[in-house]
């Protein structure tokens, strides 16, 4: 029996005679539009969104221009509420835990494995995007399935890079961007001994101290914990890290133990450092400043990815966020037509493209998004999501290693060695006896 | 019925129906919940199970803990004492005749009115490793040469997040001494100053005396303001640098709500209770000594 579909038979006929009627560019949409009958949203269907806060204000615009898109078309309801992004998620955990809040919350890291079984199996949603889009990245299913099920989908990640002063880098004698550590720590010695010395946060900074200071372990090879989610974070790998850190440290502009996460954007634009990591947004603020000085450091503005270490491969931790719908909601077929439609090109791209790049894509298609190929500084946030690794790495992901990440064990440990206030073997004890307390249950 | 309403005891309890309902409401049952909580391993968005003392055992030998309650009592200890002397001071100047007092005890108030999160982010640009005015100041002036790092060594950020909390803590003192310094009456000077009492006996034996009821008050307040300090902390250094900053209150979040651990948060915050229990019976015992302030002595 052949199977005819109403999408085949509309496919067939409705989107030539639209082709005919209106151009071929929305007959493409018109094709678009009718996959996503697979989810046909319920009468009267009403949504609640919770997000976390733009870093950039033309992702909110777009992102509630999408979403009105979709209300008009899909005759759905849908109400986006933001919250800054360290408050999303234990609103999160109290909506799964109380059974009632948003429909669709868009949280960070982790949250999925945390409450699983409190969400909706979205992997109808996950393959049909998948197949259409060329396949998500390794790591979104690290984050969102469970037993092989999808249990969240992947919006993509908030990417870092190494930001600095391409000027001074090939004064010092470098004609790109070194790929390993020795000639990152060169490259750092050489920025200081210009007087533009790099400067990496070290202080509680939830993103930016996170992220740099699980790269310096885990390219070394060292982690928190093995594949069981046994705390391994006492070896030779990580005591080479923080020894190596401590190198770099010593390159680095006084005062990064109290940095936060807006300390460094503030110093590079000021010329005070050359070298940071950071999101795309120092870059970007500095393309439309109105100040001359700043202004002219635009060209001079390099991005690129961390090196890679005794690891072997690509080490770096982002800011991902996973979409969860949760299984009180009314309105789960809304939600998904929902959930797919903002993940469509039509979509994502012009919301991509109005992020800035602020937000890495999850599907693999989109890094033909033009988006990236406007700028080639773009490039190093196009490939975050493809080269990052899972929080946690490489043990099982859920609360243990949320709360690990929250209390800051990683990047404490970094700290205290580097700064030289803890001999390397203090700081990885005392980071295992925090660590293993969260990993017991 | 009217029988029964025409009972005062009857009546009484009726009447105070109403504010025993919002205490226990919204006093007794978080107390009592936040208290349970400290017994249990809930975490955020997961019930937990009843664990013991397992959390305090836990956070008895977490030496993150440990250094959280000795920045606190350090912290409340410095700020309360220098906002007592400073307050002190600054309510002794305004209950003098001066010009424009009213301006003056107006503008005192000002670091009081302005929210405390809005005044610590100031701060927090005046402590800033590369930017601070201060440091700016002193390397123009020649004094140093290199940027001061007050919230990058630990010792300097703990003065440096005391100094911010005195600043914006001395108005509250201040005002209400002054407030307290009214309610004596000039004709004790008088009496002091016609027996030939000097100002500091005048002080001593006259204003001390009869402001030491409005002290127990503020201090009682202003240790308790201190002890439980969070938004300060969480803006200027988030507890850093090393943890050298993290008072009780922002671990409790910390681990509370970022880390999900809401059992152990509970537990931190319920082991700030009876600390401050103890100010407060330190301040209602020690400082409310009646017999002194009529001038006899306390046995």
């Amino acid at each position: 029996m052949t199977k005819f579909t109403r999408r085949d038979f509309l496919k067939g006929t409705a989107g030539t005679a639209v082709a005919g009627t209106l151009g071929t560019g929305s007959a493409m949409w018109a094709q678009d539009a009718f996959a996503q009958g697979k989810w046909t949203p319920e009468k009267g269907a009403k949504l609640r969104v919770l997000r976390w806060k733009r870093f950039v204000q033309g992702d909110e615009d777009m992102w509630l221009a999408n979403t009105k898109k979709f209300a008009e078309k899909f005759k759905v309801d849908v109400r986006v509420d933001s919250e800054g992004w360290e408050d999303v998620r234990p609103k999160a955990a109290v909506a799964a835990n109380v059974g009632s809040g948003p429909d669709i919350i868009i949280s960070t890291f982790e949250d999925a494995h945390q409450y699983p079984d409190k969400l909706v199996d979205v992997t109808d949603v996950c393959n049909y995007l998948g197949g259409k889009y060329g396949g998500w990245y390794d790591v979104c299913k690290e984050y969102c399935t469970e037993k092989g099920k999808w249990v969240a989908v992947p919006m993509g990640c908030a990417g870092n890079s190494v930001v600095h002063r391409i000027g001074a880098m090939k004064e010092a004698g470098f004609s790109e961007f070194p790929k390993d550590l020795a000639g990152f720590l060169k490259l750092a010695q050489a920025y200081k001994a210009k007087g533009m010395p790099p400067g990496f946060a070290l202080g509680n900074a939830t993103g930016d101290g996170n992220v740099w200071c699980h790269w310096l372990v885990w390219s070394h090879g060292g982690k928190m914990v093995d594949q069981k989610g046994n705390v391994v974070i006492v070896s030779p790998e990580t005591e080479a890290a923080l020894n190596y850190g401590k190198q770099l440290y010593d390159t680095f502009i006084p005062g990064t133990l109290s940095w936060l996460d807006p300390n460094n954007n503030k110093a590079f634009l000021d010329g005070q450092i050359g070298m940071t990591t950071n999101g795309i947004s120092i870059y970007y603020a500095a393309k439309n400043s109105t100040d001359a000085k700043i202004k002219a450091m635009v060209d001079d503005i390099g991005h690129a990815n961390l090196p890679v270490g005794p690891a072997g491969k690509p080490t770096e931790l982002n800011l991902f966020f996973p979409m969860m719908l949760f299984k009180y909601s009314k309105f789960p077929n809304a939600a998904k037509a929902y959930l797919a439609f903002m993940m469509e090109k039509e979509q994502y791209e012009p919301w991509q493209q109005a992020a800035i790049g602020y937000v890495s894509h999850p599907l693999k298609a989109y890094e033909q998004s033009p988006l990236w190929k406007s700028d080639p500084k773009n490039i190093p946030y196009r490939d975050s999501m493809k080269i990052m690794l899972p929080n946690g790495y490489s043990g099982p992901m859920g609360y243990a290693s949320a709360a690990t990440m929250a209390d800051f064990i990683m990047v404490n440990m970094v700290a205290e060695a580097v700064s030289g206030s803890k001999t390397p073997k203090e700081a990885m004890d005392r980071a295992k006896a925090r660590a293993e307390r969260y990993y017991k249950v | 019925m009217r029988r029964l309403l025409d009972n005062r005891h009857v009546l009484g309890l009726l009447f105070m129906l109403p504010a025993g309902v919002l205490l226990l409401v919204f006093l007794s049952y978080p107390l009592g919940l936040g208290t349970w909580l400290g017994f249990t391993d809930t975490k955020v968005g997961r019930a937990g199970i009843w664990v013991g003392l397992d959390n305090y055992k836990f956070l008895w030998g977490d030496e993150v803990t440990r250094l959280a309650l000795f920045n606190t009592l350090f912290y409340t200890f410095v700020a309360s004492v220098i906002k007592f002397v400073l307050g002190l001071w600054l309510a002794l100047l305004l209950n003098r005749h001066i010009p424009f007092k009213s301006f003056f005890r107006a503008v005192i108030l000002l670091p009081f009115i302005v929210p405390t999160a809005l005044s610590a982010i100031a701060f927090w640009w005046i402590y800033d490793a590369q930017f601070s005015i201060v440091s700016w100041v002193l390397v123009k002036m020649g004094i140093i040469d290199t940027y001061i790092d007050f919230l990058g060594q630990p010792w300097l950020a703990r003065l440096s997040t005391i100094a911010a909390n005195v600043w914006r803590g001395v108005p509250f003192v201040a005002i209400c001494l002054l407030a307290g310094l009214q309610t004596i009456s000039p004709s004790l000077y008088e009496a002091a100053a016609l027996d030939g009492a000097t100002p500091w006996q005048r002080f001593r034996y006259v204003t001390l005396p009869l402001l030491t009821p409005i002290i127990a008050v503020v201090m009682t307040f202003s240790v308790l303001f201190t002890f439980t300090d969070f938004q300060l902390i969480y803006v200027l250094t988030r507890g850093g640098p090393l943890n050298s900053t993290h008072l009780m209150a922002t671990l409790s979040f910390q681990r509370a709500i970022s880390g999900g651990s809401l059992g152990e948060g509970a537990a931190i915050a319920t082991a700030m209770v009876p600390f401050l229990l103890a100010a407060i019976l330190f301040s209602y015992f020690g400082l409310q000594r009646r017999a002194w302030q009529q001038g006899g002595s306390d046995r």
